[in-house]
Formats: structure tokens, C-alpha cells, sequence
């Protein structure tokens, strides 16, 4: 039996999520051009791009830990790497980003595959990978500061230019909103296929068991660095993008483990392993901390109660409460009052 | 750097004796990390975060009353205690047993707060305590150690020897180790696991909080160092082995010397290339830690 991509990828899936997903893809689309006429339009074109950009990142993360159950907590490296590679190339040698790019992914699959390598060769899971992934992008934030080529600590600045255009990725935020809006749309796809995909079902098999997988024959070693390759490949281009929207680079922030913790929070709060996990967590998440953002101007303004903080701190009781009464993440529940769950579907 | 050789070494040996002294600290931090981890198998992602309050209690102890941090370290270890004791029994303890990436998830929350109600409360400036003997040292030989150091290092010594009696000799602390080994069996001979597991948490806190205190002493506070603290106690769990309570402390000495020997022959700032390099060849070679039995 032979099927077409379009019939691999909406195999199973509810005609009624096929309109809702075709309807959501319209509205992004169109979006800048609703937002225009709102007030603060290019406010909320910013709020959006954020939402955008961690869906993609956390699209990326969620391969290798929500599909095959690897536990990363140091995606700052590719990230940072990525960013810093095509960056640099174009600062000091003149290479353009769309040409970078490549070097970019190449760079962070090495890293990837080192970190992954060693990990996996040694048979570090859960906590204990985790902790390695860790190491070696802290490892990386030293050695970026004392490496002088890429500015060291003092940082990698990305100059405005008067010729600037799409072809050297410099322009309005519109520019950056459809390019990351075609990024996250293709590795949403991306990822639709890889679930549906001979590798997608062994890395379902590792997750659940990965000693019962490897007696069923999967080469376990080679299918969780395959997870490492992609994810690492994938986030180095949201790196890459991420360099040259905010056009500055430090390894104190590149590569610091709280954007490691960032890259984590949307698909873990919206979904672990699920494609519209990292979408609905990134939507809440940023949603919230712009709601707590709001908030705080607004007890400064009204009450005259400042404290540095404030903001965090709600975030921190949201975020509290989702993890306590949301485990399994909020797009599995969702899906379920909104009718989406394929379960539900399946049964007769 | 001198060109004279006996100087060199007198500088390495006299910070690895430094490195030592710190190291006891950093001990004391991780066994707290050690403890919780060993007994109900959460990793503390907020262990950093409860070092800092419990320096920022010091300091308020401090600054209010006067109290040196050495007087202040039973209160500010007991508001811990109650602390950890509160949050297992009401956030942590339905997560026991649950996946990793979901306790991390939690207990990042639980950083967040306590990070951000330090800033909010004591603002992003640092603190510091002036104690009377800040400038005082013993020299032995030709090393020179500050007293403050000495102080320190000897009061997390005497806080862990108390642990250790505690968990050798009393019946709670025997319970405690019984319901770590094995949790069917605790249950079945009638023991409070729940309860158990509250104390733990709050003795894992009490450790980190009287770390806290005795921290106060060498550097000063403010509410970014939390993150720095949450990594180097896993580094330290991690050399030494992670749930072991002499591991713990062995690997806080190993990490305390090797910082203060990287900022002698690397500059200062690469000093966690060190600690970072070590974690990452015990992870690869020796995962259950250097002193961990294998399991």
C-alpha cells in the first residue's frame, strides 16, 4: 500500500483539527495585516514573533526528549553554536547568513553528535544525561568567553547597514515574522512525518522501553543520536535566526542555562510529545509573562507598589500551578473538551 | 605569576588549603541535595535557590539583630527545615515517583518563586556581613588561613557530623535510610513514608540552609548567585555520587580545591572549566561517582 505524503500526514486526523489547523495557519498569515490596524500593532507583532519563535525551538526540543525520551537541559549549546557560527561568518568573513546557515546546522550536529555520543556510548539516561547536556554547554559559555575571534565576553554585535535586505537577513520585524512563521509551519510538518515515519515509531519504542526496543532489535545508539543530529540541527537554525533579530551575541546569555530552561518550558507546560504541545505552551507562556508584564507597569503606575521581581513571581505561581493540576501539559487536555483527541475518534 | 619555584607552591598549597576550607561549605550544600535525591530520587532543582534564602536569612538575622552567622545557622537551618518540610507535604510529595522532566518542571517553578521573592524583598544589591574576626587568620608554617574560612569549614563539619548521628543512631534517621532502600518494605513493617519523606525534604533543606549561613561568611549575597549554586551542587553530587552522604562531601572538597587551584594557574573566570571538565570525564568513566558503590 502506497500513500501519498498528504495522505501519510493527515492519516487519522479529525476533518474538523484539518479546518481548525487551516484556519489558524490563515490567521498567522495574515496576521501583521490584522495587527496593523489595532493599536500597538507593532507591540503585538513583537509578542507574536516570541510566541512563534518558541514554538519553533521548542518543536526542535521535543523531538529528542518528547519523541525518543532524552532529557536535554543544555539546548543552549546549539542554539548559542548556531547563532555564534553564522554570526561570525558573516561579521568577519562576509559569508551571508543564508550560506551560514549551513555551517551553522553542520556545527551544531557535530556538537550534537559529540554530546550525544558520549552520552549514549556510556549509557547516560535521565537525570544523568540531562546533567552532561548541561556540562557541556557551560563548558562552551567559558571557552566563548575567552574566544577572542567572536568577541569573547565582550560580545559579537551584528551592525545595521544601509543595504541591508532579505538576502543578508536584515529587516522590518515583518521580515523576521515570516521567516520564522515558514519555519515553524515546516517543522511542524517536519515532525508529522517523522512521527508517522519508520524512525518516528522506533523513537516511540526507545521512550517507553528502551531495553525492550533494543531486544526488538532497534539499533538504540544510532536512533537516539538520530534525535540528537535533527534536534541539534533544527534549533541551530532558530539560533541563527535569533542572531540576527536581535543582532547581539554574548556567551553569557548565548549559552546560559536559563535559555537552556527557556527552549523546555512551552512543549513540557503544552504537551510533551506533542505536536501542538510546544504551539499552545509557547502561546501561554509568552501570553502570561506579557499579562504579568502588564500587571506589574500597572501596580507601579496605579498603586505605586515596585519591586523588582513582581513579574517573575507571578509567572512562577502560573507556572506552578499548570505543572501541579496540568501534568501530562495543557494541549492534551485541551484537545480533549475541544474534541481533537484521536482516541476519542477511534472508538466505536 | 613568581618566576621563584618554592613561591609557586607555597601559592598552590596555600589554595588548596582555601580550596579545602570552601570545599567544606560546598559539602554541606550538596549533602542537602545528596539527602532528598538518596531518599525519595527527586532531583532538588531549587537547591541553589533555598541557599540563597537561607543566606538572605543570615544576613537579615545579621542585619537586624546583629547575630553573627555562625550564632544565627541553628534558627536560619530550622526556618528551613519548617520550609522543606511545608513544600514537600504540599507540592513535591504527588510528583514522588512521577517522571523526571515533570519534578523538574516543578521545582523550577518553585525556584522561580524563591528567586524573585528574594529580589522583590531584598533587591538586586549585594549583602554582606562585617563579623569582628573578618581579618583575623591563623598561620600555620608559612600558610596563612582566614579565620573565617576556619570557622566556616568547622561548622559544616560539625552540622554533617550531626547528620551523620542522626542517621546512624536515631530512629528516625534509621527509618528514613530503611524507607530509602526500600520503600515496599518500609510500608509493609508499618512505617509513615509520607512523613519520612516530609522530614527528609526538610533535613535536605535545614543542610542547605545552614550551608546558606556559613556561605554568609566568605562571600556576599545576592539572588543571581542561585542558578551558579543549583550547578555546582549537581557537580557535586555528580563527582562525588550522587546520594551518597560521604561522596557528597568528598566531592565538595574535590571541587572547592580544584576551583581555587584553576584560579591560581588559569585566570579566575575559567576556574568552573575545572569543575565542568571533572563532571563531564566522572559522568563518561564512573557515573555512580567516585565513591559511590556500584550499584
Amino acid at each position: 500500500m502506497t500513500k501519498t505524503v498528504w495522505q501519510r500526514l493527515t492519516d487519522g486526523v479529525p476533518a474538523r483539527a484539518l479546518g481548525a489547523l487551516g484556519l489558524l495557519a490563515a490567521l498567522l498569515l495574515a496576521a501583521p495585516f490584522l495587527l496593523r490596524v489595532m493599536p500597538a500593532g507593532d507591540y503585538w507583532l513583537s509578542i507574536l514573533i516570541l510566541v512563534v519563535y518558541f514554538s519553533y525551538i521548542g518543536q526542535a526540543w521535543n523531538i529528542m526528549m518528547g519523541f525518543a525520551g532524552q532529557l536535554s537541559l543544555g539546548h543552549a549549546l546549539y542554539l548559542g553554536l548556531g547563532g555564534y557560527v553564522a554570526a561570525a561568518l558573516y561579521v568577519n568573513l562576509g559569508v551571508g547568513p543564508w550560506l551560514g546557515v549551513f555551517v551553522a546546522i553542520a556545527a551544531a550536529m557535530l556538537a550534537g553528535g559529540l554530546v550525544g555520543f558520549l552520552g549514549f556510548r556510556f549509557s547516560l539516561a535521565g537525570v544523568y544525561f540531562a546533567l552532561l547536556t548541561i556540562a557541556f554547554a557551560e563548558f562552551t559559555r567559558i571557552l566563548f568567553d575567552h574566544f577572542k575571534w567572536v568577541g569573547g565576553s565582550g560580545g559579537l554585535f551584528l551592525k545595521v547597514e544601509a543595504d541591508g535586505s532579505a538576502f543578508n537577513l536584515q529587516g522590518s520585524p515583518l521580515l523576521f515574522y515570516y521567516v520564522i512563521l515558514a519555519l515553524a509551519a515546516a517543522v511542524f510538518v517536519l515532525c508529522r512525518w517523522l512521527l508517522t515515519s519508520r524512525l518516528g515509531y522506533y523513537w516511540l519504542a526507545i521512550r517507553e522501553d528502551p531495553e525492550a526496543a533494543q531486544a526488538a532489535g532497534i539499533n538504540v545508539l544510532r536512533t537516539k543520536l538520530l534525535a540528537v543530529l535533527i534536534s541539534a540541527g533544527l534549533t541551530a537554525v532558530g539560533g541563527v535566526w535569533s542572531a540576527f533579530y536581535y543582532k547581539n551575541l554574548f556567551p553569557e546569555s548565548a549559552f546560559a542555562m536559563g535559555r537552556s530552561i527557556e527552549v523546555t518550558l512551552a512543549p513540557i507546560i503544552g504537551g510533551l510529545g506533542t505536536l501542538f504541545g510546544p504551539i499552545v505552551g509557547s502561546a501561554l507562556l509568552v501570553g502570561l509573562g506579557d499579562l504579568f508584564t502588564t500587571l506589574a507597569e500597572y501596580l507601579a503606575n496605579t498603586w505605586g507598589i515596585k519591586a523588582a521581581g513582581l513579574k517573575q513571581i507571578g509567572y512562577g505561581v502560573a507556572l506552578l500551578l499548570i505543572v501541579m493540576f496540568r501534568r501530562d501539559g495543557v494541549w492534551p487536555w485541551l484537545a480533549r473538551h475541544l474534541g481533537y483527541d484521536r482516541r476519542r475518534e477511534e472508538k466505536p | 605569576m613568581s618566576a621563584d619555584p618554592g613561591q609557586f607552591t607555597l601559592t598552590l598549597l596555600q589554595a588548596i588549603v582555601m580550596g579545602l576550607l570552601t570545599g567544606m561549605v560546598y559539602g554541606l550544600m550538596a549533602l542537602g541535595l545528596s539527602v532528598i535525591f538518596g531518599v525519595m530520587r527527586v532531583v532538588n532543582f531549587a537547591h541553589g535557590e533555598m541557599m540563597v534564602v537561607g543566606m538572605y536569612l543570615a544576613w537579615l538575622a545579621f542585619d537586624q539583630l546583629g547575630l553573627d552567622p555562625l550564632v544565627s545557622l541553628p534558627a536560619v537551618a530550622a526556618a528551613l527545615f519548617v520550609f522543606g518540610y511545608v513544600l514537600q507535604r504540599t507540592v513535591i510529595n504527588p510528583f514522588i515517583g512521577l517522571p523526571e522532566h515533570m519534578q523538574f518542571m516543578l521545582l523550577l517553578a518553585v525556584a522561580i518563586l524563591l528567586v524573585n521573592a528574594c529580589l522583590a524583598i531584598f533587591g538586586p544589591d549585594t549583602h554582606g556581613v562585617q563579623v569582628d574576626y573578618m581579618f583575623d587568620s591563623f598561620n600555620i608554617g608559612p600558610l596563612v588561613l582566614d579565620a573565617v574560612r576556619v570557622y566556616a569549614a568547622l561548622a559544616a563539619l560539625v552540622v554533617a557530623g550531626l547528620l551523620w548521628l542522626f542517621f546512624t543512631r536515631t530512629r528516625a534517621g534509621k527509618a528514613i535510610r530503611a524507607a530509602a532502600d526500600n520503600h515496599v518494605g518500609a510500608l509493609v513493617v508499618g512505617l509513615d513514608v509520607r512523613q519520612l519523606y516530609a522530614v527528609t525534604f526538610g533535613i535536605g533543606a535545614a543542610c542547605v540552609g545552614a550551608a546558606g549561613a556559613l556561605m554568609l561568611l566568605i562571600v556576599q549575597v545576592h539572588p543571581f548567585l542561585a542558578i551558579d549554586y543549583t550547578l555546582l551542587a549537581f557537580v557535586i553530587v555528580i563527582v562525588g555520587g550522587l546520594g551518597s552522604m560521604s561522596g557528597a562531601l568528598a566531592g565538595g572538597l574535590l571541587i572547592g580545591v580544584s576551583e581555587a587551584v584553576a584560579g591560581v594557574l588559569l585566570q579566575p573566570s575559567l576556574k568552573s572549566v575545572f569543575s565542568f571538565g571533572l563532571l563531564i570525564l566522572v559522568l563518561l568513566l564512573r557515573p555512580q561517582g567516585l565513591l559511590a558503590r556500584r550499584s
